[in-house]
């Protein structure tokens, strides 16, 4: 994209960020002025640039989460002005650039709120309760070995489409940081809905929906009202009809197990 | 996992409680509006259909019961998930931005405790006929000359007061306003929506919502006699 400025007009920001040294430290705002900001400048690199000063003056530097800087890590994962991973649609943190503020502007930049996510420092948050419903279904189980031959299970096009769609969620918890209610609905229906769509996914589908919307709920994360504040800031755009597929999947999986017919086999077939 | 335990202990299944009760009360006050727009017929028409409701006997104990049980688990779980929700982000922003969430999704609890308010208030005029004994001891004589009560005359003197019809354009207004989001989200946390369906659900619910609030509102405004046709068909 290019930029409507030229790189050589400068501009004055002040970052008001949320400084807290540790999880049961008491935080507050602290403003920071940045002057010389570059409309090329990604936002994660004044930040780099506000820590260096920091950091040449003695003071700790701001912690905050970062990796791949393109989009796909999922690890940055500030909430500016109010909306995780800032003004921009479809983007994380490390994707906004300083074009989008004018001179003058005052930034404020919070850690992801929620219980599920507690603070680390400053503006990191631990996300590992995603992990934790990862591990409870977010996978299939399959034999090692020698790699399948490819196309081997054939999967109809609209169905991998689909199934990329929800795939390209990334774990960065923007959807848990925007909702009003801290849910976790939407991660967990792109993952519920990624495994799923696909063939391969269907041996343990009702299990994956259930053992992960209990790991959902045991983590502390909120319920869904429905408001789509989620798929608003999702970067990767994913929508929330896949909290529908989610629901109607965790219902048919929950009746399903209740009135399925008892097995008269009381072991292997020895 | 035992089926009840699900439903009423996990995050989705509490959200279907919800929706199915709101379901059911959504077909009930359809039906009540129904029956409640023959007061716009002589006075018999709708005295015949409340004396017919009450002589329902066990039938009407069980239907209210059954209303009641809907009633107290969509509130019941109104304030748990809400508690739920308030817990699960204990610290909140130094900005509050909303994206999307529209003002109905975000008042549903106000909404609805305004609507529980004016339920407790309307049970008590005509189901238990607390407020105002004296109204409900009207009685109405039927074309075969059984005495009735007059629902008519209690309905015709309630909205004479001005306080009660302001109160029930407060209610029913609120309960559309509830309702617009309530039915769109319903189809979502049953699993019936998807974004081809979106817009024709929201403008559904949208009309539904209105037809709802103004065939409720017609009632006390006819009354008072502020509508020019439909105020001639009350009978004083």
């Amino acid at each position: 994209m290019v930029s409507e400025r030229s790189s050589k007009e400068f501009f004055a920001v002040t970052l008001r960020v949320w400084r807290q040294a540790g999880p049961s430290a008491s935080g507050r705002f602290v403003d920071y002025p940045a002057t010389n900001v570059s409309p090329d400048m990604s936002f994660l690199e004044l930040l780099d640039v506000v820590n260096d000063g920091l950091t040449v003056k003695d003071e700790e530097p701001i912690a905050f989460a970062h990796d791949c800087r393109e989009g796909i890590c999922g690890t940055c994962s500030c909430t500016i002005n109010g909306k995780p991973h800032g003004p921009g649609h479809g983007i994380a943190t490390c994707q906004l650039y300083m074009r989008s503020f004018k001179d003058g502007d005052t930034i404020i930049v919070e850690p992801f709120r929620a219980r599920a996510f507690p603070l680390v420092k400053d503006l990191v948050t631990d996300r590992s309760a995603f992990d934790r419903i990862q591990q409870a279904g977010g996978f299939i189980s399959v034999r090692t070995g020698a790699a399948p031959d490819a196309n081997s299970i054939p999967v109809p096009k609209d169905d991998a489409d689909l199934a990329m769609d929800a795939a390209t969620c990334i774990g960065c918890g923007a959807c848990v940081a925007a909702c009003k209610n801290a849910s976790a609905m939407l991660f967990v229906a792109a993952k519920v809905s990624h495994l799923g769509l696909m063939p391969q996914g269907q041996p343990e589908r009702d299990k994956r929906v259930l053992a992960m919307v209990q790991a959902m709920d045991e983590a502390g994360f909120g319920n869904c009202t429905n408001q789509y504040e989620c798929s608003a800031v999702c970067p990767k755009l994913i929508t929330h009809d896949f909290i529908a597929r989610m629901n109607r999947d965790y219902v048919k999986a929950l009746f399903k197990a209740k009135f399925k017919p008892v097995s008269s086999a009381s072991g292997g077939a020895g | 996992m035992n089926l009840l335990g699900a439903l009423f202990q996990s995050s989705i299944g509490k959200k279907l409680l919800m929706a199915v009760t709101g379901l059911v009360l959504v077909g009930f006050v359809t039906g009540h509006l129904v029956g409640n727009l023959q007061i716009f017929l002589p006075p018999a028409k709708i005295n015949t259909y409340g004396h017919m409701l009450e002589s329902l006997g066990a039938g009407l104990w069980a239907i209210r019961l059954f209303l009641l049980a809907c009633v107290a688990i969509h509130l019941w779980l109104a304030f748990k998930l809400t508690a739920e929700n308030r817990a699960a982000r204990p610290q909140g922003y130094g900005v509050e931005h909303t994206n999307r969430a529209t003002l109905a999704s975000r008042v549903m609890l106000r909404s609805g405790i305004v609507v529980l308010v004016f339920l407790v208030y309307h049970l008590g005029h005509f189901t238990l006929r607390v407020q105002h004994p004296e109204w409900s001891e009207h009685t109405f004589r039927l074309a075969d000359n059984t005495m009735v009560r007059d629902v008519y005359r209690m309905t015709v003197q309630g909205f004479n007061s001005a306080g009660i019809s302001c109160f029930y354009l407060l209610g029913v207004g609120l309960l559309a306003y509830h309702l617009n989001h309530g039915l769109v989200s319903m189809c979502q946390t049953l699993g019936l929506k998807n974004e081809r369906w979106t817009t024709g659900l929201e403008r559904a619910s949208a009309a539904f919502c209105w037809l709802y609030f103004l065939g409720n509102a017609v009632i006390p405004l006819s009354v008072r006699g502020w509508l020019p046709v439909l105020s001639g068909l009350i009978q004083r």
